[in-house]
C-alpha cells in the first residue's frame, strides 16, 4: 500500500504577528514555523497504515527551500522519501496552483492513498485535499477521524455539525485528517538522524510539465490587518448574586439574547 | 452573467442557506447580476416560501431521494453543470463542513479559485471577501479576480434579511445519472436535545478550571438552562474529560455564536481563534489577570463553582 502525505509549513500560530509596511502580508522574519498540526495526523495515518499494510511513505511539500525542514520531521517520523516542489514563483501561488503542482506529482508517484491535513492553519484554505482528488478525478473523504482499510475500500468516520458519517470510499482516494484519528508520535533523535539519510528530492514546475505563470494566485490581498478590539471589557462589581443578576439582566435587555 | 447561491440542506433548509442568500443578494443588488439559487436534497416542497424576500429569480431544484444526504459523487457534477448552463459569474456557498467540501471540489472542477470560510463578502468592481488567518490574529482583505468568483461564508456570522416578499420560481430539475462511487454506510445524528456548535446561537463552554470530568455537569447545566451548545477548551479535551467534538478553537471548531460564555478557561491564543468572531463574550474566571477578560464583554472575577449555578436559576427564572 502505497500513500502519499502532503503536507505544508506554517506559522505556529502562537507567534505575535505583525503586518508588514504595505499592509500587504505579515512579517514573515520573526516567526517561528511549524508543521500544520492536522498534518502531524496525516503523516501518523500514513506510517500506521503502513505499519498494518506494507508499502511505502512518500511526503510532498510545496514550498521555499526552508520547507525541507518539516520533510525531515516528517521522515523522522516513520515516511520513507520526500519531495520537495520549490523554485522561482513559489510564492505567487494560490490555492488552485499548489492544488495543481500536488496533484502532478501524486500523478506521478501513483499512490493507492492520499492523506492531508484537513486545514492548514496558515490561512486555512481548507481546499487542497478536495482539490488534488478532483484533478486526479478520485474519491475523497474530507476531515476523518477514523480511518480503516480492507482491500481497495476504505471506511471512514467523518464528523459533520451535529453528527458523524460513515462512508465507504473506493481507492485510489485523498483523505484530510481531523484531530482524533490518531495521536502522532513525535520523533525520537535516532529516527531524526536517520531521516537525514533518507531520500530528499527536489522538484521544479518545470519538471512537473508546469509554469509558475499559469499556476499564479487569482485572488489577491487587498490588505491585511489586526482585527480591530472592540469588546466593552466590563468587569461586573458586587457580590456573586448581585453580579449573576446584573448578567442576566444585560444578556436579557441590552444584548437580547435570553 | 448571474450570481448563484448554493442553499445546503440537511433534511431542512439549513439557516446557513438564508445566510448566504442574504450575502448573494446583497452582490446581485450591488452588481446588478441577476441571483439564481441551487438546491440539491429530497425535497424543498413546503420550505420554498422560506426563499423568499431575496430577490432571487429561479431556484433550480435537484429533488431526488438519493440526494438527501450530501455526496461528492452527486453533487459536485450538479453544481459545475449548473454554473456552466447559467455562465454564473459569482458563487455564495456556506462554509460548514460539507459546505466547504462541495465549495472545494466545485472550484477544482471549474478550475476556478475558492476563498473558505469568509465572514463577510461585497461587491465593488468584483467579488471581495474578509477572512481571518493566522487562527485569526490577522483579516485578510481578498479581491477574487478569477471568474466564475467564489466564496464560502462562515456559518452565524450574517444575520438574514429579506425585503419585500417576492418568491422566486421553482424550476424542478431532473438528478442526472451519476455512478456513486463513495457508499454513505451510516448518518449518525447527535442525541436529540444537544445542540450543535458550530451553529449555535449561543455556547457555554468549559475550561481546565472546572478541574475533573465529575464537575462538567455544573457547566453542562447552566448550557442547558441557555439552551446552549456545550464547548471546551483543549486543556479539557486534552485531559479526557470530555470528546475532542466539543473543543472550541484553532484545532477545534470555529463558533461565532451571539453569546459566548466561557467558564474557567484562560482565554490561550488557539482558543480565541476558535470563539473570537463572537457577538458578546462573556468570561467568569477567578484570576482577574486572565487573558479572557482583555477580550471579553461582560465579565465576572469569581470562582465558576460558586458563579455557575447562581447563574443557571437567575437564567431559568428570566427565561420564565
Ligand atoms: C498548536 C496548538 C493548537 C491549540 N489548539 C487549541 C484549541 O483548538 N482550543 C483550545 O482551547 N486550546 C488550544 N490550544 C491550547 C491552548 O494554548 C491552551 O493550552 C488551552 O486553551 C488552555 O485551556 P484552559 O483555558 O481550559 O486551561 P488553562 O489555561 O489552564 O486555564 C484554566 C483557567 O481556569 C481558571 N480557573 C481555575 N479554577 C477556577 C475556578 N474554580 N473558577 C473559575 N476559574 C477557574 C484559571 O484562572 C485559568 O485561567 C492549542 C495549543 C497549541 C500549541
Ligand atoms: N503547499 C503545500 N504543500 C503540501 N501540502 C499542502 C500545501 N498546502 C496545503 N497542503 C495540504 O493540504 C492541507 C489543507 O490545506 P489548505 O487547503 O491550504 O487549508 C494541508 O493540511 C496539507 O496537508
Amino acid at each position: 500500500m502505497k500513500s502519499v502525505v502532503l503536507i505544508k509549513r506554517v506559522p505556529d500560530t502562537a507567534s505575535v504577528f505583525t503586518i508588514n509596511d504595505a499592509q500587504s502580508g505579515v512579517d514573515t522574519s520573526r516567526l517561528k514555523f511549524v508543521m500544520s498540526p492536522y498534518d502531524e495526523h496525516a503523516v501518523q495515518e500514513a506510517v500506521n497504515l503502513k505499519a498494518t499494510a506494507g508499502g511505502e511513505v512518500v511526503v510532498v511539500t510545496l514550498g521555499p527551500p526552508e520547507d525541507k525542514e518539516k520533510l525531515l520531521t516528517a521522515l523522522a517520523m516513520g515516511a520513507d522519501r520526500a519531495v520537495l516542489i520549490t523554485g522561482d514563483g513559489i510564492d505567487s501561488l494560490g490555492h488552485r496552483g499548489i492544488a495543481e503542482a500536488l496533484a502532478a506529482v501524486v500523478r506521478e508517484e501513483a499512490p493507492e492513498v492520499v492523506f492531508a491535513g484537513k486545514q492548514a492553519v496558515d490561512d486555512d484554505g481548507s481546499q487542497i485535499p478536495e482539490r488534488v482528488a478532483e484533478l486526479l478525478g478520485w474519491s475523497h473523504a474530507s476531515v476523518v477521524t477514523r480511518f480503516s482499510l480492507e482491500g481497495t475500500t476504505a471506511t471512514v468516520d467523518r464528523e459533520i455539525e451535529g453528527g458523524l458519517l460513515t462512508l465507504e470510499v473506493p481507492l485510489p482516494a485523498v483523505f484530510s485528517t481531523e484531530k482524533g484519528i490518531n495521536k502522532p508520535d513525535y520523533p525520537k533523535l535516532p529516527n531524526i538522524m536517520k531521516a537525514k539519510k533518507k531520500p530528499l528530492e527536489e522538484k521544479s514546475f518545470a519538471d512537473l510539465g508546469l509554469t509558475a505563470a499559469d499556476l499564479a494566485a487569482k485572488v489577491t490581498v487587498t490588505q491585511m490587518s489586526l482585527p480591530r478590539q472592540e469588546r466593552l471589557n466590563k468587569l461586573l462589581e458586587g457580590d456573586s448574586a448581585t453580579q449573576v443578576a446584573a448578567l442576566v439582566q444585560v444578556l436579557k435587555e441590552d444584548e437580547k439574547v435570553l | 452573467m448571474s450570481v448563484l447561491v448554493l442553499l445546503e440542506q440537511r433534511g431542512v433548509l439549513k439557516p446557513s442557506a438564508l445566510e448566504a442568500a442574504t450575502a448573494a443578494a446583497a452582490i446581485a443588488q450591488a452588481s446588478g447580476l441577476e441571483l439564481n439559487a441551487v438546491y440539491i436534497g429530497q425535497s424543498l416542497a413546503d420550505q420554498a416560501s422560506e426563499l423568499a424576500g431575496f430577490g432571487i429569480k429561479s431556484v433550480y431544484a435537484y429533488e431526488h431521494s438519493d440526494l438527501g444526504h450530501y455526496s461528492n459523487d452527486a453533487y459536485v457534477p450538479i453544481v459545475r453543470d449548473l454554473v456552466e448552463e447559467l455562465g454564473a459569474t459569482v458563487i455564495i456557498g456556506s462554509a460548514s463542513a460539507l459546505g466547504k467540501e462541495l465549495c472545494a471540489s466545485v472550484a477544482a472542477r471549474l478550475g476556478v479559485e475558492l476563498v473558505q470560510d469568509a465572514i463577510a463578502c461585497r461587491w465593488e468592481n468584483g467579488l471581495h471577501a474578509t477572512k481571518p488567518v493566522y487562527a485569526g490574529k490577522v483579516v485578510s482583505e481578498v479581491a477574487v479576480n478569477d471568474s466564475p468568483a467564489m466564496v464560502s461564508l462562515r456559518p452565524n456570522v450574517t444575520a438574514v434579511a429579506r425585503n419585500g416578499e417576492d418568491a422566486p420560481e421553482i424550476l424542478q430539475r431532473e438528478m442526472p445519472s451519476v455512478s456513486l462511487r463513495t457508499v454513505l454506510k451510516e448518518a449518525a445524528e447527535a442525541a436529540t436535545g444537544t445542540v450543535d456548535l458550530t451553529e449555535a446561537k449561543i455556547v457555554v463552554s468549559a475550561g481546565r478550571g472546572v478541574g475533573g470530568p465529575e464537575h462538567l455537569p455544573v457547566v453542562e447545566a447552566l448550557a442547558t438552562a441557555m439552551g446552549a451548545a456545550f464547548g471546551a477548551s483543549r486543556a479539557v479535551v486534552d485531559a479526557g474529560w470530555i470528546h475532542h467534538s466539543h473543543q472550541v478553537g484553532q484545532t477545534g471548531k470555529v463558533v461565532s455564536p451571539d453569546v459566548y460564555v466561557a467558564c474557567g478557561i484562560s482565554g490561550a491564543i488557539q482558543h480565541q481563534a476558535g470563539m473570537r468572531t463572537s457577538r458578546v463574550i462573556v468570561a467568569i474566571n477567578k484570576d482577574p489577570q486572565a487573558n479572557i477578560f482583555k477580550i471579553c464583554d461582560y465579565g465576572i472575577v469569581g470562582d465558576l463553582f460558586e458563579i455557575c449555578p447562581l447563574l443557571t436559576e437567575a437564567v431559568k427564572l428570566a427565561k420564565g
